[in-house]
């Protein structure tokens, strides 16, 4: 199958969307852990 | 609708035209900005406090469950969607978006609001929002929109939940009374906001089959209940200030406020028919104002300080 350059187009704009997402979530589970830990984020044992 | 009923399906899966702004679309999201709106004025009333970064991801679960919701009522009704005027260049009908996408979107991003809210908030919001969205789309979509002219009275509990959501959120209970007026009040607005659109739009409703009031009953019948469910309206919008959960700000907005609305409704009650989609179209534009400002009330109060 061949796609249209306006396909392709709209596919890589999907693409990049979906990167973006993706990565948005990572740094939203990250920074609601920290937060959830709060102070505790440093205490353990070494 | 049958479950072959896939219109309008891209010819090359893979090939389509859609872009980011498609799957926007899909989200609803206009809709969702009175969802995002109604929820965080309960998390600001709410006592007690959130941890900003946490309100903020919990109104973000809620906008995606809302956008989710909104994206499976459009795979469903595609078949409805593709014969109203209003609905045709929504991005399934248009052609650009396949049903079965819509289908999967949707699904991963109820299923990703939901654990996110159960992760970053807790569980008790998380089920609300999970009951939300399924009531959405099980109850109202599938099964009471096609089914009877009660259909958004009933499914109008699905749109009023999210201050319940907001208010969990920051309490972690949902059994205090305040979140329930709101949901009260967001329940009673949905008929008469619904119906004048509906009385606006009647031949599209009419001819895409959903039993909408107007089409049922007629445009008599349809005023009769605007009006009726305005006077329930004003009077659930007057409990909190009159059971002291809110102040006076609150309290004047809901009362001038009412009385518009009220008006608004008297005058489409009393409008001759080639008056009709004017006078119904301005309690549309008004129901939607007199929402937001009742909201933007509590939470203002909140804010200064005037709430009791």
């Amino acid at each position: 199958m061949t796609m249209t350059p306006e396909e392709k187009k709209k596919q890589k704009q999907r693409n990049w969307a979906l990167a973006a997402l993706l990565a948005g979530f990572v740094v939203l589970v990250y920074v609601v852990t920290v937060v959830k830990l709060g102070a505790n984020v440093m205490n353990r044992p070494l | 609708m049958t479950a072959a009923s896939a219109t309008n399906e891209p010819a090359r899966a893979g090939a389509s035209l859609a872009g980011p702004s498609d799957y926007v679309a899909l989200l609803k999201p206009r809709v969702m900005s009175l969802v995002v709106f109604t929820a965080l004025a309960a998390m600001i009333v709410a006592p007690g406090g959130l941890h900003p970064v946490l309100a903020v991801v919990a109104l973000l679960c809620i906008a995606v469950g809302a956008g989710a919701a909104g994206a499976l009522n459009q795979w469903y009704d595609s078949d409805i969607d593709a014969v109203m005027t209003r609905t045709r260049a929504r991005p399934i009908p248009a052609g650009r978006i396949g049903r079965q996408e819509a289908l999967e979107f949707g699904t991963t991003l109820a299923a990703f609001s939901v654990f996110t809210m159960t992760f970053a908030v807790g569980y008790v919001a998380a089920m609300l929002l999970a009951v939300t969205i399924a009531f959405y789309v099980f109850v109202y979509t599938m099964w009471l929109k096609r089914l009877t002219v009660q259909n958004i009275v009933i499914g109008g509990a699905a749109g009023a939940l999210p201050p319940v959501i907001g208010w969990a959120a920051v309490t972690g209970e949902a059994l205090s009374p305040l979140p329930w007026l709101l949901f009260l009040i967001i329940f009673l607005w949905t008929p008469p906001h619904f119906w004048a659109l509906a009385l606006a739009g009647n031949e599209d409703y009419a001819r895409a089959k959903v039993p909408m009031l107007p089409v049922v009953k007629g445009s008599r019948a349809t005023r009769n209940q605007i009006v009726f469910y305005t006077l329930l309206l004003a009077a659930s919008a007057a409990a909190p200030y009159a059971l002291d959960l809110a102040g006076p700000v609150y309290g004047v907005t809901a009362l001038i406020g009412s009385a518009g609305f009220l008006a608004f409704a008297l005058l489409l009650w009393r409008a001759p028919q080639d008056a009709e989609r004017t006078a119904a179209l301005r309690v549309f534009a008004y129901s939607i104002a007199y929402l937001f400002a009742l909201f933007t009330a509590l939470a203002t109060e909140k804010l200064i300080g005037f709430a009791p």
